[in-house]
């Protein structure tokens, strides 16, 4: 299971970084970003998995033999906010897109070449 | 059984991940990358992450898709 | 055409970093240092039944200080680059009318919607979920709200209020976690209770309804904000 996770997740962060360098358009970069974001939270979560055991709730497991019975909860720690933020900085990428878009009618990357030399 | 879910759910967000970057449609390609992160939420239930399953179906499909979707919506207002 | 072959190389170049990676992945039988010792004393410790609201909120609770920082800076610094000057709005919009169905239906679901959101959050450290998905779910409701309704704005009023009462509240019941505790966000300064009731886990339920809170109205600022934005002229 943890095997076909991570190479997902690995696959993913290739395919968004294909994205990013390959596309012409805005929108599709940000998508780029927000597929590798995605990618990269399977990874790390994947990661953490322990073959056979269950979720880190302390519901039906007896506290005292938990260590034996959950998988890794500190990876799922830090992927709970990295989702929250990711949403902010994808939120953050279009407005500045919008902002672009403005200013020269266009979304094609090509067409920004104010500080180009 | 779970490793036959796992397998089909995996594939299936590759395949939403390439459509997301290589549709020349614009929403397509949006409702593609939400997509993944649906495919992505049930891939964190199947690996025992119930808290981040629950996270990444709310924002990842839900908030941002909309967002894509408002901002493409100013931007073809523009270009009319 | 070198910018194809550039490409491919960098892609090449990650791929075999990533196989590097997958080919020295064994995949675990036990669990390492850290997680064993928040396996084995969380509950002890901390109270709470869902480990994963102990790091959180207790054990890395100054991560998730920092965290709803920054998201507070990105909803703050969308507000300020989505800014209309007033002469700038279009003075009326064509809007397309939302169908009855949708009109009606969402006055009946959206209050449902916030509860689920308050319960998802108010119960964290027992069930899954917590302030993160809890504020996504808030947010959510509020965005069926912005759709159903398009001349609805959100008001900055009580967003401002309930942002910064929460943001307060935070800080607050962290220092007191150095008063009457050992630190800063201890959670044993309400003692810890029964395991598994809602009153347990000393501070957990507080502070995590107030990052509830905090989220959901970030959220819907960055959503009310670019909302509003479709007013603009060009």
């Amino acid at each position: 299971m943890e095997y076909i996770a991570i190479s997902t997740g690995f696959a993913l962060m290739l395919l968004g970084l294909w994205g990013i360098l390959s596309q012409k358009n805005l929108i599709k970069i940000v998508l780029g970003f927000t597929i590798f974001d995605t990618g990269i939270n399977i990874v790390m979560v994947s990661i953490g998995y322990v073959k056979g055991k269950a979720a880190p709730i302390l519901d039906v497991i007896n506290a005292s033999e938990a260590a034996n019975k959950i998988v890794d909860p500190v990876p799922q720690a830090l992927v709970l906010t990295a989702i929250v933020i990711g949403l902010g900085v994808t939120a953050l990428m279009l407005v500045y897109v919008l902002k672009l878009h403005r200013e020269k009618n266009s979304l094609d990357i090509n067409s920004f070449k104010d500080l180009k030399w | 059984m779970f490793v036959v879910i796992a397998i089909f759910i995996g594939v299936a967000s590759l395949i939403g991940g390439y459509i997301a970057i290589h549709h020349e449609d614009l929403s397509v390609a949006i409702i593609a990358s939400g997509l993944v992160s649906l495919f992505a939420s049930i891939i964190f239930l199947l690996l025992a992450a119930p808290d981040v399953a629950m996270t990444e179906a709310a924002i990842g499909s839900g908030l941002t898709t909309l967002i894509f979707f408002y901002v493409l919506n100013k931007i073809r207002q523009r270009n009319d | 055409m070198i910018k194809k072959w550039i490409i491919l190389g960098i892609l090449a170049g990650m791929g075999l970093i990533f196989f590097d990676l997958f080919s020295a992945f064994r995949g675990n039988e036990t669990l390492g240092k850290t997680a064993d010792y928040y396996a084995r004393h969380g509950a002890e410790e901390v109270g709470a039944s869902n480990i994963v609201t102990a790091i959180v909120v207790t054990y890395r609770g100054f991560d998730t200080l920092g965290e709803v920082t920054i998201l507070f800076l990105t909803a703050a610094i969308i507000s300020f680059v989505l800014k209309i000057r007033q002469e700038d709005i279009l003075p009326n919009r064509p809007i397309r009318i939302t169908s009855e169905l949708l009109d009606s239906a969402s006055q009946v679901i959206v209050p449902v919607i916030f509860m689920v959101g308050i319960y998802i959050f108010v119960n964290g450290h027992l069930t899954p979920g917590g302030g993160f998905p809890g504020g996504a779910v808030i947010a959510s409701g509020v965005l069926l709200m912005i759709l159903s309704n398009p001349n609805f704005s959100v008001s900055h009023k009580v967003i401002a209020w309930v942002e910064s009462i929460s943001g307060v509240g935070f800080v607050l019941l962290g220092v007191m976690g150095i008063l009457f505790a050992g630190g800063f966000l201890d959670n044993r300064v309400l003692g810890l209770g029964d395991f598994g009731k809602l009153f347990s886990a000393g501070i957990i339920p507080f502070i995590y309804s107030f990052i509830g809170l905090k989220v959901g109205a970030e959220l819907s600022n960055i959503l009310g904000a670019i909302s509003h934005a479709q007013n603009e002229k060009n």
